[in-house]
């Protein structure tokens, strides 16, 4: 997927823009620090070239004629609002931006940068990534300007800020974030049987159980096949029930490898877990057996929601959009999700997940493009842009009045909640060898008849030395 | 001159594609032409003529890529650091490679020889039938089908459902069991026949290219050799028995190593269909992992390297056939 | 090799120069073929139904996909293709619109990419192996036997490992990305096993054909433009049409070493997808879409298999 700008119509689109920003100066003049976009100024408008306000563009300076390059996994549909939302920027400074996508993106990103064809950008879709670019590429990325630094400062809670960071050196802005703790239900299912949406883990164990003698079928459906990457959705659950049953702290030295990997604690996540998702009364909701989660295909694994077959799917944000064509997200509607509770009382962990923004390359226009895409003005462009939702950011600039549905708002609410405490998938942080390896193979083997001990064993030994 | 790097028009790119193509006529024409100077020169000149450009291309191209992996197979995962026959030790110790060893032998053994037998008996089936062009033209659009394509395809046919009320079944093979009032079945994930379910793929794929080779060779067949057996009383099974399957044999040879070779070598359809897991694993997909997924080189390299010698066995039978032949002419 | 010697040939139908000894040939009427193929084959009832369970057998997975292409989204994931027979079923064509014009992208320019890689990318590899294959198979030199082997042996090298060499040169020559540098990965890709198969052909040309020019003073290139090419047609279409295929349905090679706007049609169909994948119904539109050239050049091109591949002339 790419589009490239043609010179022609770039030209045309810097002339409007510079009609529009000469119009626009003067009422820009109330805009102090030219930093601009708390939300409010774009908040109200749209994306459409009579309501940029350039002037919050003056920071980067005039780029005409300059281009950069942006290399990312996030193809089309998704691609195309990413497109959308730097219009704004192109306008104002004059740049093009080169994007192009692909779904073989982590391959080919190695493949360029060994090959001395790095993009200019990329965006990472995993810390873990970064990780390894960072160690075995020293020489190829670049670290983030100050400018970019300050941004992100600005507008992230710093642990973000230690996503990005490699040895000490801030390489990567976060760009936009997953929330992965969510319960996908069907609000007319759980409002005529009578169900409430259950506030503890306790209660949702309870009402599985409830479902289950009043039902006689199975409660749970789920599914963690995902072709060469089959496995990560199981690592998710592990992961809430690690931040649930072990807490925050226990939770980072897992995936920092303080505790090993087959701890009693994490013994405990995984068999908690496996309450559920190893329980035949309880899963897998016309999908089949225990043994079905390995194959069903996570992405229709929801489905039974619709059908009815099914009545809980534990599913991060992003399966919004993994809904087929035309079903109704929200709290009256077709399908809709609630936080996946927790017995603790003092915080709510909720498990995030992300992108981060690399740079392989130097050039002023690069490092402008980098500072923008961590600015409040951008986070909200891009809600304004993404017109069908399945998009937020952990940016606090990000106004959530224009995020587009009232799944993203709950999402940015939850995301913000003083006692939210964002832990980020700890799978993605681990080594590549176990994050992106026998942490998958070991979920499938536990879910095809391993035991938890088995598996955890397993995994440990496979830590890297 | 940029369209010539930078063609912005389909004129433009078609264009360049004729140029290409001229260009290309016109080098090798010069090269043929140089060297067509009958008992003159050396015959190794003329050889070189023939054989240079396609040798140029395949030492840079192949060669030397190859004898970068196997140095690479002795560093560490970014190349830094020496680390001799450590990757070796690692590939072959690691959990359960020689389960993906014998996976890999299944394949091999497997996918060319029922593909060759199916694609062998199908073209006897069919030769000169009325319905020839209609049955060949069937078995080979798997061929033409992407990977991609293929395994949606095949999603398709092993999907599972679990049998009860309120939900059918999406893969026929299931459905097919149900039918039959038999349970439904997880194919990808019970081992050891979820390999062979793979393999079917494979062989589905393969037995187009077998059928194509074989049956032009069944059709090379001198017509008075036929007729001579005939005459001997030969026909039917002793027809193919003796007559046919000697007769095809260096195509059949082609036909097996050909497709050994590209077995070895495919990783998409572990890939997409169980992604290694359930004790389906094969070297080339592993390879595929290390090298693409988890950015290890050295250990990548290294099970590159261990795919080159198990080729060899497949070598050894190729240059034997070729001493036989050799000595024949 | 070790079986039956062949001592007379029938070369039929072939376009042999005049200066070819003629007793070579020995052309059997078309009615007399027809009679040995009939009577030399397998014919009972059991051949014709294992000839057919093979081809439906075959078919079959395709034809699922086929039909469910034309089904809507809700339909695919609730029942199985084939209950379109038992009634109620619907057909649409949202998936072939989805896919041909769901995006901002043209499809029609990556019709255009495909067909301005693959072509040249059918020529140059065949040509350079028929070269390579002729002298393998017709000169000696010296290293002849050991230079084959090596060739071969080449096949089996992942090409994957040829990814990261091949793109840094092209880098350095400034070249990356155009359509030059996807021909000539194509080509060096290809040109093991299309050397392997074509000399395979090529030997089993008689060697008194080839002699017998040479007695007639003819050079290499001469009898190899004269002699050989005109009997090899058959199966240089028909190794034609699989370098064909396989070029049309690469991924890698296009999505490496092509910039974004001259990527091949396969690289386009596989994000049909979307990022997460979750878009995969619409791959069954786009793998007919994409099927539908190589199908048109296999029916095109078939009467050579019919024929055979060297028309009709075969060393045993």
């Amino acid at each position: 997927m790419t589009t490239r700008t043609t010179t022609a119509r770039r030209r045309a689109l810097a002339l409007a823009a510079t009609g529009a920003s000469l119009a626009l100066v003067l009422a820009a003049c109330s805009d102090p620090d030219g930093e601009g976009g708390t939300g409010d100024e774009t908040g109200g408008g749209s994306a459409s070239a009579a309501g940029i306000d350039c002037a919050a563009y003056d920071e980067f300076g005039d780029l005409d004629g300059k281009t950069v390059s942006v290399y990312t996994s996030i193809v089309d549909p998704e691609g195309a609002t990413q497109q959308d939302s730097y219009k704004a920027f192109e306008e104002c400074t004059g740049v093009t931006i080169d994007y192009e996508a692909s779904r073989e993106f982590e391959a080919q990103l190695l493949v360029r940068i060994k090959a001395g064809n790095a993009p200019d950008i990329a965006y990472l879709p995993q810390p873990g990534l970064l990780n390894t670019i960072a160690t075995d590429y020293p020489d190829a990325i670049q670290p983030a300007p100050d400018a970019t630094a300050a941004n992100v400062d600005e507008f992230w809670n710093e642990t973000w800020k230690g996503y990005g960071t490699v040895d000490g050196t801030f390489y990567s802005a976060p760009l936009g974030a997953n929330a992965k703790s969510f319960v996908w239900y069907s609000p007319s299912m759980f409002s005529d049987a009578g169900y409430e949406i259950p506030q503890t883990w306790t209660e949702l164990m309870d009402l599985t159980q409830q479902i289950r003698d009043d039902t006689g079928g199975q409660v749970w459906c789920a599914g963690v096949e995902s072709g060469d990457a089959t496995g990560w959705p199981g690592t998710d659950f592990i992961e809430d029930m690690m931040l649930r049953t072990a807490g925050v702290e226990d939770y980072e030295k897992w995936y920092t490898h303080e505790i090993p990997f087959n701890d009693p604690k994490v013994v405990k996540a995984w068999d908690t877990a496996g309450e559920v998702l190893k329980n035949p009364d309880y899963v897998n909701a016309g999908l089949g057996g225990v043994d079905s989660i390995a194959t069903q295909s996570w992405t229709d694994a929801g489905n039974g929601i619709i059908d009815q077959t099914c009545w809980m799917h534990r599913a991060a944000n992003f399966y919004q959009t993994q809904w087929p064509e035309g079903t109704e997200v929200s709290e009256q509607g077709d399908v809709f999700a609630f936080y996946l509770p927790t017995d603790q009382t003092d915080v709510k962990p909720m498990l995030g997940g992300g992108e981060f923004v690399a740079a392989f390359n130097d050039r002023p226009e690069v490092q402008a493009f980098q500072t923008y895409l961590a600015s409040a003005d951008w986070a909200n462009q891009k809600a304004l842009s993404t017109p069908d939702g399945g998009w937020v950011s952990a940016n606090s600039g990000l106004d959530p009045n224009n995020l587009a549905t009232e799944f993203d708002q709950y999402v940015a609410g939850v995301l913000t909640d003083p006692e939210t405490v964002v832990a980020f998938d700890a799978s993605d942080l681990m080594p590549g060898e176990v994050g992106a390896g026998t942490f998958w193979t070991g979920i499938v083997q536990w879910l095809t008849g391993a035991s938890t001990q088995e598996a955890t064993d397993k995994i440990e030994a496979s830590w890297p030395k | 001159m940029t369209w010539l790097l930078e063609p912005d028009t389909t004129g433009q790119k078609f264009m360049l594609m004729v140029v290409a193509v001229v260009l290309f006529a016109a080098v090798m024409g010069l090269i043929l032409f140089l060297v067509d100077r009958p008992k003159r020169i050396p015959s190794w000149v003329v050889a070189a003529g023939f054989v240079g450009v396609p040798l140029l291309f395949l030492a840079y191209g192949l060669l030397r890529p190859g004898l970068i992996t196997l140095w690479q197979s002795f560093f560490n995962r970014n190349g830094s650091e020496f680390i001799g026959f450590d990757n070796y030790v690692r590939a072959f110790t690691e959990g359960q490679f020689q389960q993906v060893l014998v996976v890999t032998a299944a394949w091999v053994i497997l996918a060319p020889l029922l593909s060759a037998v199916i694609g062998l008996g199908y073209a006897v089936l069919v030769d000169r039938t009325r319905f020839e062009k209609l049955a060949k033209a069937l078995v080979f659009v798997p061929m033409a089908i992407s990977m991609v394509g293929a395994s949606i395809i095949w999603k398709f046919v092993y999907e599972f459902r679990p049998d009860q009320a309120n939900i059918n079944q999406i893969g026929l093979l299931n459905q097919v069991l149900v039918w039959v009032g038999l349970p439904p079945q997880q194919f990808l994930i019970g081992q050891p026949w979820n390999t062979w379910f793979l393999i079917v793929v494979m062989i589905w794929i393969q037995t187009g290219f077998a059928m194509t080779v074989l049956s032009a060779a069944i059709k090379a067949i001198p017509d008075d050799i036929v007729e001579a057996a005939r005459l001997d009383g030969l026909h039917g099974m002793g027809m193919f028995r003796y007559i046919t399957v000697p007769s095809i044999r260096p195509a059949l040879v082609v036909v097996l190593t050909t497709i050994a070779m590209g077995t070895l070598k495919a990783f998409d359809i572990v890939r997409t269909m169980t992604g290694g897991q359930f004790g389906t694993q094969v070297v080339a997909n592993e390879f595929y992992t290390q090298a693409f997924r988890q950015g290890n080189q050295g250990l990548a390299a290294a099970l590159a390297v261990v795919l080159f010698v198990l080729v060899i066995p497949i070598i050894a039978y190729n240059v034997r056939q070729m001493r036989k032949s050799e000595e024949i002419r | 090799m070790t079986s039956t010697p062949t001592p007379g040939q029938a070369v039929a139908g072939s376009a042999l120069d005049e200066d070819v000894p003629s007793q070579q040939l020995r052309k059997l009427s078309r009615l007399e073929r027809r009679a040995i193929a009939t009577k030399g084959k397998l014919s009972s009832p059991w051949a014709s139904a294992i000839a057919i369970i093979i081809a439906i057998l075959w078919t079959i997975p395709s034809l699922g996909l086929l039909i469910t292409s034309f089904r809507p989204q809700e339909d695919i994931r609730r029942t199985g293709w084939w209950t379109v027979f038992t009634g109620n079923a619907s057909f649409t064509m949202d998936n072939y619109n989805e896919a041909l014009y769901g995006n901002s992208n043209d499809l029609s320019t990556f019709f255009v990419n495909s067909f301005v890689i693959t072509i040249p990318a059918v020529l140059i590899p065949i040509t350079l192996s028929l070269l390579a294959a002729y002298a393998f198979a017709w000169i000696r030199f010296p290293g002849r036997n050991f230079l084959f082997v090596a060739v071969f042996s080449l096949q089996v090298v992942p090409l994957q490992i040829a990814l990261v060499p091949l793109l840094s040169d092209y880098v350095d020559w400034n070249v990356n990305g155009s359509y030059w540098t996807v021909w000539l990965s194509h080509s060096i890709f290809a040109l093991p096993l299309a050397i392997f198969l074509l000399h395979n052909f090529m030997k089993d040309i008689p060697a008194s054909l080839v002699e017998a020019a040479r007695v007639d003073g003819a050079g290499h290139v001469k009898i190899f433009f004269r002699v050989l090419f005109p009997l090899l047609i058959p199966a240089i279409a028909s190794f034609g049409i699989f370098q064909f295929l396989w070029v049309w349905n690469d991924l890698l090679v296009g999505l490496t070493f092509a910039a974004p706007e001259y990527q091949p049609l396969t690289v386009k169909i596989a994000e049909l997808a979307g990022t997460r994948g979750g878009d995969w119904y619409l791959l069954t539109a786009g793998a007919f879409i994409a099927m539908i050239v190589p199908l048109i050049v296999f029916i095109a091109l078939q009467r050579f298999f019919v024929r055979g591949m060297l028309a009709g002339a075969v060393k045993g």
